[in-house]
């Protein structure tokens, strides 16, 4: 009882004072990010029109590193709200207890996929990425090799040595990849395709976007990484065929929650409220071909077209819950093997 | 720090009156305070780690079995010891010829040569990545070079390594061999002996702290990198590489700490070895000592003049293709030039802004730094007050140098983002970055400072104490102006590193206080090669602007403070 009667006194307090904090100035949110660099201040201007009352202050870096920043800073959080960061990550901060039980206005409206599957609700999708091949087609007439449309073109002889992916246990792209293959092909079927992946690969590198762009400047003719990443080589002026597989392919959507403790709650509910709106979507699909909001729908500039069909059925917390399993696997099949290969 | 303010009870026979010896005692403490927040506690709360579990309960040394008995780890650990063992073989001896012909002979250009050989710590180190892809690489011009070997792998990671190695071991090199004392030379001359002989018997044992330390340096800077086995290491896995998929792949820090604690080997072995040559140490510039002067050899000049135009002509080159990379359209299928990756406005929200962050946070770093490490340094070396709190100092700044930045970076988020912790106010400013990158660079800048100090007579302080005058004068007057031009290399050598360093400050940037050095690395994760070459040519410029404002100092200033090393001058 004593801590419900704290609890509402605290929380009273909290909005009271939000409230006259808002009436006079701006709150400041500071919210941490995997968002790529040139979505900030679009992202920072669409949200501060939507929510007039609040300023965005972005803390961005990769996938893995602000994750593991924000687990480290656990203790005393300095984020007020998690907003374009893997839903893997926010499930494994849902699990530390990180996150605030919040669903927001509108959110039943959005396809079922991007909304939190199992109670406490905490985080709420925004759009969905997928691991592609990264085809050099310049450098594939070199070799006479033609674009691949399935997995299994990947396993032939004259790619030996010519394909880059990402390290499933560096890069969270990497393991979505592979947790795709296992879900999509069955663990059996899928473990055998990589035993022959494996034989083709020259290196397994430590970030999701680099296969992409090595594959971009010809250093190796295929790339298997993210399909932002690839439409955007591409309209830079790269050679490049971005192909979704015709089996499907793993994918991975990023979301948006508040932390658990902010002092800024009601603001940052306004916030995730915003994210779940039609015109949050639309700013969503100008980098994004599959977003949350049903009936939005903007192919970026060389992005391949049949991505929301090529999205296999993808059990999240099957992925974080098999994880360990996984890797384990992995490295003890290609690791100890793996190493001067060049 | 219970260890506190302990005298030994009878420092018998002290140089020091007892006034002088509480007033040494009580800097020291203080030295011992500072390294102890700046390192032990942040390193500690993180290595703390290795013996709990993911969830914090504590399992005693089952991460360590669990590691160890991983197959991979002895392919990562036998990789970091081959590329480090041969790293170090191929840097020592060029690093030692190029200081010589700095030091040593009458070459022409020394100036010039010397900014040459800095070039690789003027410039992030993403940057020797990216050429070295553009030069070696698939589609490299010079790709024929490696006959049919890949760049990515050992020997990418060996030629990486060792152009990034290269002037921190030639920075130690240098001010080991530039303090000789001539008496010797001139002996050996009249005795007729040997060049050979004079090499082995007085240069190279003159300068043998300078080696020994150059050559950990160079081993825990190997193994401890992970920039560039990341970029170029291919396939080959590295103990760094380790670190990083368990920390930032897996966000699992009882093992990453457990690799980190494998990392500290080489700097626990240096700091033994270190102790073990202090006890044969003789002191090169006795208070009677002559400086050398080289002699007007033409031949030994043109020789390692030659030398010099090979070796920095190759360290010159690969950074001159980064910055043609930075004005190229597309790689390689667009070879157009333009401007355009200048305007970071397009790829970086901040634009300009972090390379303000970063020019005001070198800043504060080299001239706080600089400070510290020098005074610390002189009370290690020159006071003999306290002689625990020294060597605890002198552990704990030997330490950063063997901690990967990702170590010391989570450490500190761990130990200044604790609610406990009355610093935590410092956490996510410019403040804490300050502190960080002074603590990372700590082991450099104290070996350079120890071995310039290591080569002053003691007898400089025995004097002044027999003459009555306290330690802090001494300090003052004799040892700060004798080292100032060392004093100022280690402020140069901070500020450059301070404009460069990546791996710990990604973890500590706030909102307001983005550095240039992380711009480049999400410009390049974004596939943005050209504008993360760009911005690190901007770093480069700036760090060689600051180096050249070094020389031209040095040349007005300190030829007259150091008129003493000439004979001739009066």
């Amino acid at each position: 009882m004593k801590k419900w009667i704290a609890f509402g006194l605290s929380a009273a307090l909290t909005f009271s004072f939000a409230a006259a904090a808002s009436a006079q100035q701006k709150t400041k949110l500071t919210v941490y990010t995997a968002l790529e660099n040139d979505q900030l201040a679009p992202f920072k201007q669409a949200i501060e029109k939507g929510v007039p009352d609040v300023e965005i202050s972005w803390v961005r870096d990769s996938t893995g590193v602000i994750t593991a920043r924000f687990l480290a800073e656990k203790d005393n959080p300095r984020a007020d709200m998690v907003m374009g960061l893997a839903a893997s990550s926010l499930l494994m901060f849902e699990t530390a207890g990180l996150l605030e039980e919040y669903k927001p206005k509108g959110a039943d409206e959005l396809k079922e996929i991007f909304r939190d599957q199992k109670a406490p609700y905490t985080y709420t999708g925004m759009d969905a990425y997928l691991g592609v091949v990264c085809y050099n087609t310049a450098e594939g007439a070199k070799i006479d090799t033609k674009t691949p449309t399935s997995w299994q073109d990947l396993l032939k002889p004259a790619f030996k040595g010519k394909i880059v992916m990402p390290h499933p246990a560096s890069s969270g792209t990497g393991y979505l990849m592979v947790a795709g293959w296992l879900q999509g092909m069955g663990e059996e079927a899928g473990w055998k395709f990589m035993d022959g992946l494996h034989e083709n690969i020259a290196a397994y590198l430590h970030s999701g976007s680099a296969p992409c762009v090595q594959a971009a400047k010809g250093e190796r003719v295929v790339g298997l990484a993210l399909d932002m990443r690839g439409a955007s080589e591409k309209t830079k002026g790269a050679p490049l065929d971005v192909v979704i597989p015709k089996e499907g392919t793993g994918w991975e959507m990023e979301a948006t929650a508040i932390v658990r403790g902010t002092k800024n709650l009601e603001a940052a509910k306004k916030v995730a409220d915003w994210g779940a709106t039609k015109a949050a979507s639309e700013l969503y699909s100008k980098s994004y071909a599959i977003v949350a909001y049903p009936g939005v729908s903007n192919i970026p500039p060389n992005y391949p077209a049949n991505a929301e069909q090529g999205m296999i059925k993808n059990d999240l917390s099957w992925m974080a819950a098999n994880r360990d399993r996984i890797l384990a696997e992995w490295s003890k099949r290609y690791e100890s093997k793996a190493a001067p290969k060049n | 720090m219970s260890t506190g303010l302990v005298f030994p009870a009878s420092g018998a026979a002290s140089r020091m009156t007892i006034n002088e010896r509480q007033i040494a005692g009580l800097f020291i403490a203080a030295l011992c305070l500072v390294l102890v927040l700046i390192i032990a506690l942040p390193l500690w709360s993180l290595l703390s780690k290795s013996f709990e579990s993911a969830d914090g309960t504590f399992v005693g040394l089952n991460n360590y079995l669990t590691y160890f008995t991983t197959p991979t780890l002895f392919v990562s650990l036998q990789n970091s010891l081959i590329v480090a063992a041969i790293s170090t073989a191929i840097v020592i001896p060029l690093a030692f010829a190029y200081a010589y012909a700095l030091t040593r002979t009458c070459m022409p250009a020394k100036g010039l040569f010397y900014a040459f050989a800095l070039l690789p710590i003027f410039a992030p180190s993403l940057l020797a990545a990216i050429s070295l892809v553009y030069i070696f690489g698939n589609q490299g011009f010079l790709g024929f070079l490696l006959l049919g070997n890949s760049v990515y792998g050992p020997i990418g990671i060996v030629m990486g390594e060792v152009l990034s190695t290269f002037p921190h071991a030639l920075l130690i090199l240098v001010t080991a061999l530039s303090l000789a004392d001539g008496r010797l030379y001139e002996a050996a001359a009249a005795l007729g002996t040997s060049k050979a002989r004079v090499f082995w018997t007085i240069t190279l044992p003159g300068a043998r702290f300078g080696v020994i330390n150059a050559t950990f340096v160079v081993f825990t800077l190997v193994i401890t990198d992970f920039g560039v086995p990341k970029v170029i290491g291919g396939q080959y896995e590295v103990l760094a590489t380790d670190a990083y998929k368990q920390v930032v792949g897996q966000q699992n820090f009882s093992m990453g700490a457990v690799v980190g604690m494998i990392l500290l080997v080489p700097a626990v072995i240096a700091f033994i070895v270190d102790k073990i040559a202090k006890r044969h140490q003789v002191a090169l510039l006795s208070a009677r000592a002559v400086p050398f002067e080289p002699p007007a050899n033409r031949r030994v000049a043109l020789t390692y003049l030659l030398f010099c135009l090979v070796a920095g002509g190759i360290i010159v080159g690969t950074y001159g293709v980064a910055v043609w990379a930075s004005l190229i359209q597309y790689w390689p299928y667009n070879l157009s030039l333009t401007l355009n990756n200048y305007d970071f406005a397009n790829v970086e929200p901040g634009g300009w802004q972090p390379y303000f962050n970063s020019l005001t946070m070198a800043a504060l770093v080299s001239i706080i730094g600089s400070a510290v490490v020098f005074c610390g340094a002189y009370l290690i070396e020159k006071t003999n007050a306290f002689p625990r709190g020294r060597a605890i100092a002198q552990l704990l700044a030997m330490l950063p140098m063997a901690v990967p930045g990702l170590v010391l970076g989570l450490g500190y988020v761990f130990f200044f983002n604790a609610s406990w912790n009355p610093l935590s106010f410092l956490y996510g400013t410019l403040a804490l970055l300050v502190i960080n990158t002074l603590a990372h660079f700590y082991t450099v800048s104290h070996l350079t400072a120890l071995t310039a100090l290591k080569q002053i007579d003691g007898e400089f302080e025995a004097v002044s104490a027999s003459l009555k005058v306290p330690f802090w004068r001494t300090f003052g007057a004799v040892t700060v102006p004798i080292c100032a031009p060392t004093i100022l290399d280690i402020a140069v050598y901070m500020f450059v590193n301070a404009l460069t360093t990546v791996s710990a400050v990604i973890f500590l940037y706030g909102t307001e206080s983005k550095l240039a050095s992380i711009a480049i690395v999400h410009m390049d994760e974004a596939g943005a090669s050209a504008s993360a070459a760009a911005m690190a040519t901007v770093i480069m410029t700036t760090a060689i602007g600051v180096k050249l404002t070094h020389l031209v100092l040095a040349h007005t200033i300190f030829d007259r403070l150091q008129r003493w090393r000439c004979r001739t001058a009066t």
